[in-house]
């Protein structure tokens, strides 16, 4: 039985599928079913910490975040989160200063390493941050700062 | 039509490293064209891995992450020969599959 | 959570203070050593090399008959020989003029309709990724292009006299950018390529996948574009003076190691 807010989220998400339906018809658009669609619109890590249902995040120095000093180009910048702590349930990368902080979370148990590695989008230079949710409820981070020479999200 | 992902798995001691590399615009939605029209968002959403069969991992993405996607990660209890396959699914419910051999 | 915000704000100065004791040039380097492993090219190759074993066209044939200069369906080592001279053509032609040759005789393409088409459309993405493909057979090899025929010394004559050329609006040469030590655009350091070391960092580096377009770009591409800010028209795809430039790069870096396909801004 869906909830208030996952219906309330629903049917903000069909609404704004019907918008796009009527700019393009022919394409089919349907998020994936469970997809948190609200996790990736928010603009700040309080308003994230508050969709997800997660404790204030605390910095720590079992929690990494990699990321080059500089990138020349901010379409493609390699980023890695990763935590010497044992009992991690996901582990998430955000950039501060994007239109939205979250790029991208992994679900981790016992089959994974916790320390995942991928490539984000920076529209200018910004904080990145590793974010650990650990299975007894913590909310861990790190964080480094990225110069980004040349934005990477204008195309 | 998907084109194929690279995926890479090199197996060091019970774990294997498993390097993917997905074919994939990863369009925000937020970029106009020549014409002044937004380009609409497609961007990969989720992504499962899985060793012989069993998942062992699972993300969800957002349209933030690069173009041509890679993603690295290490996978326990793998050795050479296993099968590591990968699927994504994006937000127009497209999908793609594959599989490489842990070496 | 106003602690939370205060332990940002200092991790934030923190941060800031010990990037700026790492040069630029140090910084960028960095940036490139981490993007080198899992180089989206490698999505480019794979698709060239399964366009090189397809059948198309109107003859229905692949380009498994297509002589790179080291014989019919050598791939291995052939990117390292171009430009070279062809004997069936009459021509040097460097590697993007030789497969528009092959797809033309062996797959019945239209040539002249597929140079005139726009990079990145059409017939050209598929030529990116057979470009790509090709110089990934070749990756880690010696330039050693041949310089034993007549045309091929002209050729790197001609190549070094367009180098040098002066035109345009600007007055610009190649060598203007390309011609000293130490000279960069931006961030962006410039290979000298009238040396030896320089010509190889930049004939070798190319074709290229530039992360800021998500694009697979190879060296007839790369020349337009160098055109296009030295505001000149184009000289054209496969052309001689295209060809010739690539002699005249490939000959000056003999004996240095192909990156190809590479990564790039």
């Amino acid at each position: 039985m869906p909830t208030r807010r996952e219906l309330l989220q629903r049917s903000a998400t069909l609404a704004a599928l019907m918008a796009g339906v009527g700019v393009l018809p022919g394409i089919a658009r349907a998020d994936a079913a469970g997809y948190a669609k609200a996790a990736f619109e928010a603009k700040s890590m309080a308003e994230l910490t508050r969709t997800l249902g997660l404790a204030t995040p605390t910095e720590s120095k079992d929690v990494a975040i990699q990321g080059p000093d500089i990138a020349e180009n901010g379409a493609v910048v390699p980023l890695g989160a990763s935590t010497t702590l044992p009992g991690v349930k996901r582990l998430m990368l955000l950039v501060e200063k994007n239109p939205a902080m979250l790029t991208a979370m992994f679900d981790i148990d016992e089959h994974v390493d916790p320390a995942i590695s991928t490539r984000a989008k920076m529209g200018q230079s910004s904080n990145v941050y590793a974010v650990a949710v650990m299975n007894d409820g913590r909310v861990l981070y790190a964080a480094k700062e990225v110069k980004v020479t040349l934005g990477g999200c204008g195309g | 039509m998907t084109d194929p992902m690279r995926i890479r798995a090199q197996a060091s001691g019970d774990k294997a490293t498993v390097r993917v590399l997905m074919s994939h615009e990863m369009e925000t939605g937020q970029r106009k064209d020549a014409a002044g029209k937004t380009i609409p968002a497609w961007y990969i959403q989720e992504v499962t891995a899985r060793l012989n069969g069993a998942p062992v991992l699972s993300a969800q993405w957002g349209p933030a992450v690069a173009k041509n996607p890679f993603l690295q990660f290490s996978v326990k209890g793998a050795k050479a020969g296993d099968k590591v396959s990968l699927t994504w699914v994006d937000n127009r419910g497209e999908t793609r599959t594959d599989e490489a051999t842990v070496s | 959570m106003r602690t939370t915000i205060l332990a940002f704000a200092a991790l934030t100065a923190a941060t800031v203070a010990s990037a700026q004791s790492k040069s630029a040039a140090e910084g960028i380097a960095e940036y490139r050593a981490m993007l080198a492993d899992g180089n989206p090219a490698e999505l480019f190759e794979a698709k060239g090399e399964e366009l090189w074993k397809t059948r198309r066209g109107p003859k229905n044939a692949s380009l498994e008959g297509c002589d790179l200069g080291r014989g019919a369906g050598v791939v291995k080592g052939a990117f390292v020989e171009l430009p070279r001279w062809f004997a069936d053509t009459q021509r040097v032609q460097d590697l993007e003029s030789r497969l528009l040759t092959c797809m033309n005789t062996l797959q019945g393409l239209d040539a002249a309709e597929i140079a005139k088409t726009p990079f990145g459309k059409g017939e050209q993405k598929n030529l990116e990724s057979l470009v790509a493909w090709i110089a990934a057979e070749s990756h880690g090899m010696k330039f050693n292009l041949p310089q034993s025929q007549a045309a091929e010394k002209t050729m790197y004559e001609a190549g070094k006299r367009i180098f040098f050329f002066r035109g345009g609006p600007y007055d610009f040469a190649c060598a203007t950018c390309h011609g000293e030590d130490g000279k960069r655009i931006r961030l962006q350091d410039l290979p000298n390529i009238t040396q030896h070391e320089g010509a190889g960092a930049a004939f070798g580096a190319w074709p290229a996948y530039r992360v800021s377009s998500g694009e697979l770009w190879g060296m007839q591409r790369r020349l337009n574009d160098c055109y296009r800010q030295q505001r000149f028209p184009y000289p054209g795809y496969g052309s001689d003076a295209t060809i010739a430039l690539g002699v005249y790069m490939g000959v000056n870096a003999k004996g240095a190691e192909s990156i190809a396909p590479a990564i790039k801004r």
